[in-house]
């Protein structure tokens, strides 16, 4: 077994300083009638790098990747070009291999770039501080919620219609153990609803989401301004971090909160995971925050240095009184960000916004051409919600039996709202070519 | 000196000071020390007008943002990609990682990641692939996760698994959420509170403070294990279940396990396992076996995914019978067509609690996580236990006659001493541990479990050759023996060598930085 570096000598060398005639011996503990006698059996034995190479590659030549075909799915992932360096720089063994830096004099590397992360989620976000990431953008957005609940404490939360419903059943789920009050709105694909009648002196916060599911963007400063009037909070969730590039931020409209997933920046589609959670708030509910937070300090010779920080709110020394159960982040994940988002810098992150709000510009222009086709959004940034003369699924199927995937039928997240039936997701990136929009014109006029 | 609330020290010793002073012989114009290069925040290295990345112009300047106004200017800073290759090498250079040294931290399971894994979790069909995508076109990704969790029930004897939680805590919370659905459908919500025994890792308690249970403390027996008569002393019909780990946090087999499982079950409360420890058990025995109803797995321990400086993690969860039909959605089924996933609770007869996360789970953790097991195959995996647990014992005998192991061996995968050898040496557990550093080991865990003083946990996983351990328990028995022969400024004053000295935690706490912001600019002379 070529990771297995101990010979049988060493093997029975060991077992002789040890003191014991075998291995078993070591395992006495165990309940006899739970000891397996070898290996589970119905299970294959060990293969060399060749066998489980051919295994895999056949499985990956099973699925139809994003790069082979015309691409147009969003909906909480995003399709991006990330740099070559991106992932050499992830490969290195002392970041790919270390962990959780508890040990600060040789964890330097880890701590100094999740203290740039942090840097950086507070830049883009318009917030004062950031913790080292969640796991993903949607128990960030759970986290967030009872996060409110401690600040305010208060136990109700009004969720956006226009929220990612992997999101919302997340936080029902989370928050609903809890006793919370979850009030989440029905689908917005118009996003023309108003939150802000609803809250009442119960309300710990209200959680929006720009652009929404549907794509809308939104100013949400004037309900900031309500929410706080009756002493609750806003969570704002952004699920494609690029529109930060271009549209104006939480931070400036007000949010209390602001969730994002970071997956666009420096992360791969990855079937869905592992994706990055940014989490961003005020520096006065900082003590409140959820995660890991890395901090700036001196060593003992004076020098600047960073460590682990403010970990009393954390479960390892808090254990049943901790802020959250959390324990890691998502470290590699926040490393691919903080690397791509430092090639792009403050011209590239800009460009690459307006290149994915131009790309979606054009192919809402061009999707509106297409007979019984309508674009349902005022203002989006690189992805929208048309209305199709049939239902979406039926013809997202057709056209991936064509070759293109056009996008994300509503009807997969909400499959018993017949008025949504018709809708779809439709989201373009720098990775869009032009070929890519006549083809799914074409194929469009096609099946339709 | 002030110390946190696990006795730990957390500001450097005023002696680190003065042997600061002491090696300033080795001082450089730069500050560099050769391979050891000081490196600015990315923020303190950019320049504007240069680029990372190249773009074209957008393809249109129409814009239609609604109501949205553009933002202003962000701050980030702009770098050549040689700027930014160089800063985040140099970076990574001031890590130890287990490619570099052993790692030997208790309970984390630091085992060789294998490159195998990382080659094939890049192949484009699936890190290239969208979780909404038709199923007509992941047919292969969700055959992987399929396969996987055949893997896991069959390795653990389990009959279900619960595969998006994305962590090992979010696999506990998954569990007890399984576990309080499941009381719920019996009509029993009074059952609110939860066992967990003192040496538990603290995710434990925090989970079932998280899920709404009651925390019910076990004590340790003297001899590190949990026993039956306490947990039986314990438990009434608000009992919802027991959180337990084995082998434990101390490093040993629950020889009563059974008897707890059956005692907890006959209560009418369910036996939560925290599968951290599972690596020095794989393949040798089914945790089914022992009466566990739902145990999370890290496949960042146990099946070598990257901890990758703190994540990402995944963290599946094997169910019994009983917590089965709760597990959370979405699942892979066999459906006419090959393969489907339910993402709906209206399209299951089961009664899935909820939802941990958005879409399926850690896909690019199954891929490594399949590759790992497959290399090994039943037989490897029972030798990764068996090494595991050997080398442990290897490294427990040799020291314990220089070192104190409260509880003596054999133990499993885990040699776990306690600070009584350092008594009246002047030296911490943490100087001694930093003065591992200096010798070019990363330290093991340190003040964990809590049930021991001055704990001193070492994992060294089945991946250390018997050459390296050697090594390690050469340096080990050489500060042991410097410790007692009072040579307490030794260690007081490590590391000398690292990239940093020891670094001032309470100062980073009391008066938190936790981001660069701009130099204020001088005022200007008048």
């Amino acid at each position: 077994m070529r990771y297995l570096p101990l010979t049988e000598a060493d093997r029975r060398s060991m077992l002789s300083t040890i003191g014991v005639d075998s291995v078993d011996a070591l395992f006495r503990d165990v309940p006899e009638s739970a000891r397996l006698p070898g290996p589970i059996a119905d299970l294959p034995n060990h293969q060399g790098e060749l066998a489980v190479e051919r295994h895999l590659s056949r499985l990956a030549a099973r699925n139809v990747t994003a790069g082979s075909v015309p691409f147009f799915l969003g909906a909480g992932a995003y399709k991006h070009h990330v740099p070559a360096s991106v992932d050499q720089m992830l490969l290195r063994g002392e970041f790919l291999t270390s962990y959780t830096p508890y040990q600060p004099e040789v964890s330097q590397g880890t701590l100094q770039y999740l203290f740039e992360f942090q840097t950086q989620v507070a830049l883009i976000t318009g917030m004062e501080v950031a913790n080292a990431s969640m796991y993903d953008g949607a128990t960030g957005t759970a986290e967030a919620v009872l996060m409110a609940t401690r600040i305010t404490r208060r136990t109700k939360a009004i969720l956006s219609g226009g929220l990612h419903p992997h999101y919302r059943e997340v936080t029902e789920t989370t928050c609903g153990v809890l006793g919370m009050t979850i009030d989440s709105r029905s689908p917005d694909p118009k996003g023309k609803e108003d939150l802000a009648a609803l809250i009442d002196d119960q309300t710990a916060c209200v959680v929006v989401q720009t652009p929404s599911l549907f794509g809308h963007v939104s100013d949400f400063t004037a309900l900031c301004d309500a929410a706080h009037a009756k002493g609750a909070l806003v969570v704002v969730v952004v699920t494609e971090v690029v529109s930060l590039g271009l549209l104006t931020p939480p931070g400036a409209m007000g949010a209390d909160i602001v969730v994002c997933e970071g997956q666009s920046i420096g992360n791969p589609l990855n079937f869905g995971g592992p994706y990055l959670g940014l989490f961003a708030t005020r520096e006065k509910y900082v003590r409140q925050m959820p995660g890991r937070l890395c901090g700036q300090t001196l060593d003992a010779e004076g020098k600047r240095g960073f460590v682990l920080t403010l970990s009393t709110r954390e479960q390892h020394i808090r254990r049943e009184k901790a802020t959250s159960n959390i324990c890691t982040n998502s470290g590699l994940c926040a490393l691919a960000f903080t690397i791509h988002l430092s090639l792009l810098g403050e011209q590239g992150f800009g460009t690459l916004a307006r290149i994915n709000h131009a790309n979606a510009v054009l192919l809402a222009d061009t999707l509106a051409k297409v007979k019984g086709v309508e674009v349902l959004n005022d203002g989006f940034f690189n992805e929208f919600t048309v209305k199709l003369p049939k239902k979406a699924a039926k013809v997202v199927e057709k056209l991936a039996d064509k070759g293109i995937l056009a996008g994300v039928p509503v009807s997969r997240f909400y499959p018993d709202i017949k008025d949504l039936d018709h809708l779809l997701l439709v989201a373009a990136t720098e990775t869009n070519t032009p070929d890519d929009m006549d083809a799914l014109v074409a194929a469009l006029e096609e099946v339709l | 000196m002030s110390m946190n609330s696990q006795g730990r020290a957390t500001a450097p010793h005023a002696a680190s000071h003065a042997a600061a002073t002491a090696t300033d012989a080795g001082a450089t114009f730069t500050g560099n020390k050769a391979l050891n290069q000081e490196e600015a925040l990315i923020f303190e290295l950019g320049n504007p007008g240069v680029v990372g990345v190249d773009l074209p112009e957008p393809a249109t300047a129409k814009t239609r943002l609604g109501a949205v106004k553009p933002r202003g200017a962000i701050g980030l800073p702009d770098l050549s990609e040689p700027q930014v290759v160089r800063h985040f090498t140099r970076l990574s250079q001031k890590n130890f990682g287990i490619d570099s040294t052993m790692y030997p931290l208790g309970s984390c399971t630091m085992k060789h990641n294998p490159r195998l894994n990382e080659k094939m979790a890049r192949l484009p069909g699936f890190s290239d692939v969208h979780p909404l995508q038709p199923a007509s076109t992941v047919q292969g990704a969700l055959d992987l996760i399929d396969q996987l969790a055949h893997w896991l029930k069959t390795l653990t004897g389990m009959p279900a698994v619960a595969m998006s939680p994305g962590a090992g805590a979010h696999g506990e919370l998954c569990g007890l959420m399984a576990i309080r659905a499941a009381l719920a459908a019996r009509g029993e919500t009074h059952r609110t509170r939860v066992l967990v025994p003192e040496s538990a890792h603290g995710t434990n308690p925090a989970t079932a403070a998280f899920c709404g249970f009651t925390v019910d403390a076990i004590p340790a027996e003297e001899n590190g294990r949990v026993s039956v008569e306490a947990v039986k002393a314990k438990l009434g019909d608000d009992v919802a279940c027991i959180m337990l780990t084995n082998p434990n946090t101390c490093g040993l087999f629950e020889p009563q396990i059974k008897a707890i499982a059956d005692a907890v079950h006959a209560a009418g409360g369910y036996f939560y396992c925290d599968g951290a420890n599972y690596n020095a058990i794989v393949g040798r025995l089914r945790p089914a076996d022992l009466g566990v109803d739902a145990m999370h797995i890290n496949l960042h321990k146990t099946f070598s995914t990257p901890h990758g400086g703190g994540g990402p993690g995944s963290g599946p969860v094997v169910l019994s019978e009983a917590l089965a039909p709760f597990a959370p959605l979405p699942f892979v089924v066999h459906g006419k067509d090959g393969f489907a996933l339910v993402e709906h609770a209206d399209d299951t007869k089961a009664k899935p609690f909820g939802r941990m996360k958005a879409f399926h789970g850690q896909m690019g953790m199954f891929v490594r996580a399949l590759a790992y097991i497959l290399s090994h195959g039943a037989d490897g995996l029972r030798q990764v236990a068996t090494d595991a647990v050997l080398n442990a014992n290897y490294v427990l005998a040799s020291l314990q006659d220089v070192m104190s192991a409260p509880f003596g061996g054999p133990c499993m995968h885990e040699a776990l001493f306690d600070d009584t050898f350092l008594k009246g040496t002047g030296v911490t557990p943490l100087d001694f541990a930093k003065a591992m550093i200096d010798e070019g080991f990363h330290p093991m865990t340190m003040y964990f479990p809590l049930v021991v003083h001055g704990a001193l946990l070492v994992e060294p996983t089945e991946t250390e050759s018997k050459g390296t351990l050697d090594q390690f328990i050469a340096t080990l028995r050489y500060l042991a023996d410097k410790a007692k022969a009072g040579d307490a400024a030794h260690f007081q004053a490590a590391p000398r060598l690292t990239p940093r000295r020891r670094l001032d935690e309470t100062a980073a706490a009391r008066k938190p930085v936790l981001r660069w912001t701009p130099p204020v600019p001088a005022p200007a002379a008048e």
